[in-house]
């Protein structure tokens, strides 16, 4: 007699097997089979045990409560997805990633000359994501270097409305996700990694409520110092100065190269 | 009126109330949105957790995919079955939130477990056994620390694929659309997850079957 696999018992057992009834004649007919399934059997049984807790029977209403001040007025029309702000700021910054690829190809190319600089496309590339990256991780030191240092007014104990800076870290997550996948693409994983830290640490800031308790802040404010985020981020930022630097062209080869031309 | 055909009308019913509440809320009306959210936040929590594993990350999924359906109800196209699209919804961003999770555990070299109040959790904590004799709370215990390891080191993927035809009980198409694969590898998915599961859990199980065989006879 021929056995069933291995495979046809857990598809039979997870109700996806296509020879349902002969599976079923086999089972009743063969010992070794009927053995096997009941193995199976026992350890998805097992794993039936493990609890899921029990969210409460107000759950949702209290994810409602946390969602609705995050809700617009009005859910979008799938045209209008495209009109987003942070979707524009997004194309914005691809478009402007773009302009600058353009530039400094103009600006690098050779012109004929044998001193002129010649910049392969994977250059451009790096010194544009130096640049964008540079002035992104600007921005994201300022939001969240104001986030730490921020002390709740402790004569309004309640809640401390962090919207502005949630709307900016919303903001910075989409360009951080681009700026990410373009380091990943041109082989920077040491700045795709620390890209991918900050981006956790303003998934944590844009997901939080827009007005938080004094605790929940310094939450907050402790993930981020958890994190040393700002530390990295302030490392990463130094070292793409550097970078920036590096690629110019040093003043000596500018006043040989402004020499040859006036020769010329 | 037997049980199955009330449990079809009941989703029937279901069906149709948020097809009309997704209406509603795309012609502005905020409150028939609430009314989505309380129905399916339970079922989309139990998913959510079993895929992430702990109750914080399950909380965040929950409303990742609430806030994400919302922004994308334009494009919803299939209206009666909000249900089943909010639950995509969720599984991908819960696939996210592993993947981030597993990063961080990986930089961390040691496993974690968050808590709702972010202290470190043990997953021993969780076990509620009501009447346990010493050898068999120590042998539960260790059992369902091994399962917790074993869907642990599932691949994200595979626990997707597990949790959602296993415990879900989601159809191969809808798990294919979630891993973004055809329902033939998506099928396979579901295979290689069970298998792992047995080949690390078998032994322990076994054990027990065996302990507590020895219990009865003496």
């Amino acid at each position: 007699m021929k056995h069933m696999t291995e495979e046809e018992l857990i598809a039979y057992r997870e109700g996806e097997a296509s020879q349902r009834a002969e599976i079923t004649g086999h089972l009743a007919d063969c010992k070794e089979c009927r053995a096997e399934m009941e193995r199976i059997d026992a350890v998805l049984a097992a794993l039936d045990t493990l609890p899921v807790p029990d969210p409460g029977v107000d759950y949702g209403r209290r994810v409602w409560q946390q969602i609705a001040p995050r809700l617009a007025e009005r859910p979008m029309r799938w045209w209008q997805t495209w009109l987003e702000p942070r979707r524009l700021g997004a194309l914005g910054g691809v478009a402007a990633l773009i302009i600058m690829a353009f530039l400094i190809g103009r600006i690098t190319k050779p012109g004929g000359g044998k001193g002129d600089t010649i910049a392969t496309t994977e250059q451009v590339r790096e010194r544009v994501l130096v640049v964008a990256v540079g002035e992104h991780l600007g921005r994201s030191e300022m939001m969240l270097v104001e986030l730490s240092n921020a002390e709740p007014n402790i004569s309004k104990p309640k809640q401390i409305n962090i919207s502005s800076e949630q709307r900016r870290a919303e903001d910075l997550l989409e360009e951080n996700r681009l700026y990410r996948q373009t380091a990943l693409e041109a082989g920077d994983a040491g700045l795709a990694s620390v890209l991918d830290e900050l981006e956790r640490v303003l998934l944590d800031v844009a997901h939080s409520p827009d007005k938080v308790t004094p605790a929940q802040f310094e939450a907050i404010q402790k993930k981020i110092e958890a994190h040393g985020i700002l530390f990295k981020v302030r490392v990463v930022k130094k070292d793409l100065q550097q970078r920036q630097e590096a690629a110019k062209p040093t003043p000596a080869q500018n006043d040989s190269k402004n020499r040859e031309r006036n020769k010329a | 009126m037997n049980r199955m055909q009330q449990s079809v009308e009941s989703a029937q019913a279901i069906a149709a109330s948020d097809a009309i509440a997704v209406e509603r809320t795309l012609a502005g009306d905020r409150d028939a949105f609430r009314v989505l959210v309380e129905r399916h936040s339970p079922n989309v929590f139990r998913l959510a957790y079993r895929m992430t594993g702990n109750r914080h990350d399950a909380e965040e999924v929950v409303q990742e995919a609430f806030l994400r359906s919302y922004q994308k109800l334009g494009q919803f196209a299939a209206r009666a079955n909000f249900g089943t699209w909010v639950y995509r919804i969720a599984a991908n961003y819960a696939i996210d939130r592993m993947r981030q999770r597993r990063k961080e555990d990986s930089r961390r070299e040691e496993p974690r477990v968050e808590r709702e109040d972010g202290m470190e959790n043990n997953p021993l904590d969780r076990v509620h056994d009501p009447a346990p004799t010493p050898e068999r709370l120590t042998q539960s215990l260790e059992l369902r620390k091994q399962m917790e390891a074993a869907l642990a080191a599932l691949s994200h993927s595979e626990r997707t694929a597990f949790v959602m035809r296993h415990w879900e009980g989601c159809g191969i198409e809808e798990i294919a659309a979630v891993l973004k694969s055809n329902s033939g590898a998506a099928k396979n998915t579901v295979f290689r997850a069970v298998q792992k599961l047995r080949q690390a859990l078998q032994p322990f199980v076994e054990r027990g079957h065996q302990a507590r065989a020895m219990g009865t006879e003496s």
